[in-house]
């Protein structure tokens, strides 16, 4: 049987690699900012990192809540069969 | 030449000849109908059409300015790009449904009148039914019948409102409306029926991810933005709107992180895109109702693209359960790169077509000063990027790999994806020609640094976060199961009252059933012994008695009257 094609993405350490990139771009995103004239109507647009901490907060936020609403929420897949 | 003729029967009479037609011209058949239809649109002149005289009130079944014309036109070409994604199916029924339900979906469009619309109104929600129903499962079957049930409910109150409101002005146009009135509620609820607001949305989870795997990318565009266009035009500056659409962008994304189901996911999000357009509607102003054209006109083009490489998923595997997904990028690389495109599309992402889009919803909501609606929105902005942007490609296509290994997706889905792909690229990269078809002049430059590096921020951050979440397990899993969502209301709880209610009344006739049939017994004993064959009262009297009984009377009378 003919083997198949290993991928770049099926060896462990590249995955690593690729977590590690989202870490690295985040902070470029941080390094550049000062250079940059943040237009904005609100006050808190003008915050250092506002945008990055905000998407942060709110995804985990989002998560955790949406995990813990599982709690109330999930049924089994046949619950309006029976 | 005046444009009397409404742009959609193009395509709802032209439906009429597919099931003479067999194999390839079928196939040229209904790929040049929307593409006339599109040609018909260009041409259409500004102005007024087809005025009838009905109920001694005016009827303009097809009125053109630029808000109609834009949703015309994103009309057409989603009607080309399902038709090419459909090419496989060689069912006429779907095709026929198809082509009437996006036919009904622009005329409703064009319709100047309430009658007109609700003519129009009721044809998409019977041709789409079909769309689910064609799955032919018992599922499918039921979701489709709640599905209907919901749609006509929101034609029969269009209907009404209409009527309330013809009593009341003398005029069935159908202009902006504004919320005063009983005729303008009943309207404004079957808007939102059609529009999912918050409570009112489920028929949209519960139906779509039912229908058939081309069905529901058809779905997946008409329906809703028909009820966005119909907000927009009678209802732009309703501050109400701006809490329902602030509502609808956070609420359905909780669902999307714990669904298991990939397309109701997509249906989630659908619902959570639709409330930034309804925001956009809500705040009023020129640029905002821009924002929500606009946000219209790509969100149809990238959720059908999500849709699309969703139902190849289905067509291919027989599954979108994010539980049976993974390593599919090995099988289907095109798939996965064109649902990526959409996945960027739909976050927002520079250089793709919700970023130029959706900041004209936001900068309108904060020019208006509304802090915590922005919020929200941004809010949700992460959200669907989370969801939609990374939940999506990410189970389905990455993940740990399911093992299961395909072919890639049929040549005409591929190059369905392709273009659609290619446009939503394309508006992000160039979005002049889409600003210069907005309703009002358009003054606004997205690609500023300080916008780009604000939105990349929030995306980055919060692809940051998944990362986080996933790398120390916190991320919940996928999971076989269905989440309570308000359809629990009327599926769950309204089911339980109905038959608790069928059960006490059975329980009732039997426990009376015992004091009561002595009863009965008795008294069906008594009239038939007094009016029965034998009965006392049942005889006939000769006449002597009766003439005795006179004379008793009348001596009792002289008796009484000399005493």
């Amino acid at each position: 049987m003919e083997r198949e094609k290993r991928y770049w993405l099926d060896r462990k350490e590249n995955v690593t690699k690729v977590y590690w990139s989202v870490w690295v771009l985040c902070g470029l995103l941080l390094l550049i900012e000062p250079a940059i004239d943040m237009h904005g109507k609100f006050s808190v647009e003008h915050w250092f990192g506002f945008h990055g901490l905000f998407g942060f907060v709110a995804c985990v936020g989002l998560v955790l809540t949406a995990k813990a609403l599982r709690r109330i929420l999930m049924r089994p897949e046949d619950y309006y069969d029976r | 030449m005046t444009a009397e003729f409404s742009p959609g029967l193009i395509l709802i009479l032209g439906s009429v000849l597919v099931p003479l037609l067999r194999g390839r011209a079928r196939s040229v058949y209904l790929l040049a109908l929307p593409l006339a239809g599109l040609a018909y649109l260009v041409w259409l002149p500004y102005g007024e059409y087809g005025k009838l005289a009905f109920l001694g009130s005016q009827l303009t079944t097809v009125r053109v300015d630029r808000l109609s014309l834009l949703f015309g036109y994103i009309f057409m070409i989603a009607a080309w790009l399902t038709a090419i994604y459909a090419l496989h199916v060689k069912e006429a029924g779907q095709q026929v449904a198809a082509l009437v339900y996006s036919g009904a979906a622009v005329s409703a469009v064009f319709a100047g009148d309430l009658f007109t619309l609700f003519l129009f109104w009721e044809l998409t929600a019977i041709a789409s039914v079909v769309l689910i129903w064609a799955r032919r499962t018992e599922r499918a079957y039921r979701a489709g019948m709640r599905y209907l049930i919901v749609q006509l409910a929101s034609g029969v109150l269009l209907m009404l409102g209409a009527l309330t409101q013809l009593n009341q002005t003398g005029s069935l146009a159908f202009e902006h409306i504004g919320l005063g009135g009983p005729g303008a509620i009943l309207i404004f609820v079957a808007f939102g029926i059609k529009c999912a607001f918050p409570l009112l949305h489920n028929w949209l989870q519960d139906a779509y991810p039912e229908a058939t795997v081309t069905g529901t990318v058809v779905l997946s565009a008409f329906t809703t933005k028909l009820a966005v266009y119909a907000l927009a035009r009678g209802f732009a500056g309703t501050e109400m709107l701006v809490w329902i659409g602030a509502a609808m962008t956070a609420f359905p994304i909780f669902y999307a992180v714990i669904e298991n189901d990939l397309r109701r996911v997509l249906a989630y999000s659908l619902n959570n895109q639709l409330g930034f357009m309804v925001v956009g509607i809500g705040v009023g102003t020129e640029l905002a109702v821009n924002g929500t054209a606009a946000h219209a006109f790509s969100h149809i083009l990238y959720k059908a693209l999500l849709f699309m490489s969703m139902g190849a998923v289905l067509h291919r595997v027989g599954t979108v359960n994010g539980t049976d997904l993974g390593g599919l990028y090995k099988s289907m690389p095109w798939t996965a790169g064109f649902c990526i495109v959409g996945a960027a599309s739909i976050s927002a992402f520079p250089l793709f077509s919700g970023f130029v889009s959706k900041a004209l919803i936001l900068t309108a909501t904060a020019e208006q000063g509304y802090f915590v609606t922005w919020l929200v929105l941004l809010f949700a902005s992460a959200g669907v990027f989370h969801h939609s942007g990374i939940k999506i490609p990410y189970f389905a296509f990455f993940a740990h790999d399911s093992g299961k290994r395909c072919a890639e997706a049929p040549l005409n889905m591929l190059v369905a994806m392709a273009l659609t792909a290619a446009l939503c690229i394309g508006i992000g990269v160039y979005p002049q020609p889409l600003y210069a078809l907005l309703p009002y002049p358009v003054d606004y430059e997205p690609y500023t640094s300080s916008h780009v590096l604000a939105q990349l921020q929030l995306l980055v951050f919060s692809a940051l976060a998944f990362s986080v979440l996933m790398r120390t397990g916190i991320y919940p899993p996928e999971m076989r199961s269905l989440n309570l969502d308000f359809d629990w209301v009327y599926r769950g709880l309204g089911r339980r009252v109905s038959v608790a209610a069928l059960n006490a009344a059975s329980r009732a006739r039997i426990a009376l059933a015992g004091p009561l049939g002595v009863l009965w017994a008795a008294g069906s004993r008594a009239l038939y012994r007094h009016h029965g064959p034998e009965g006392v009262l049942a005889r006939t009297w000769p006449t002597g008695s009766m003439a005795l009984w006179v004379m008793i009377l009348l001596l009792a009378y002289l008796v009484a009257y000399y005493a």
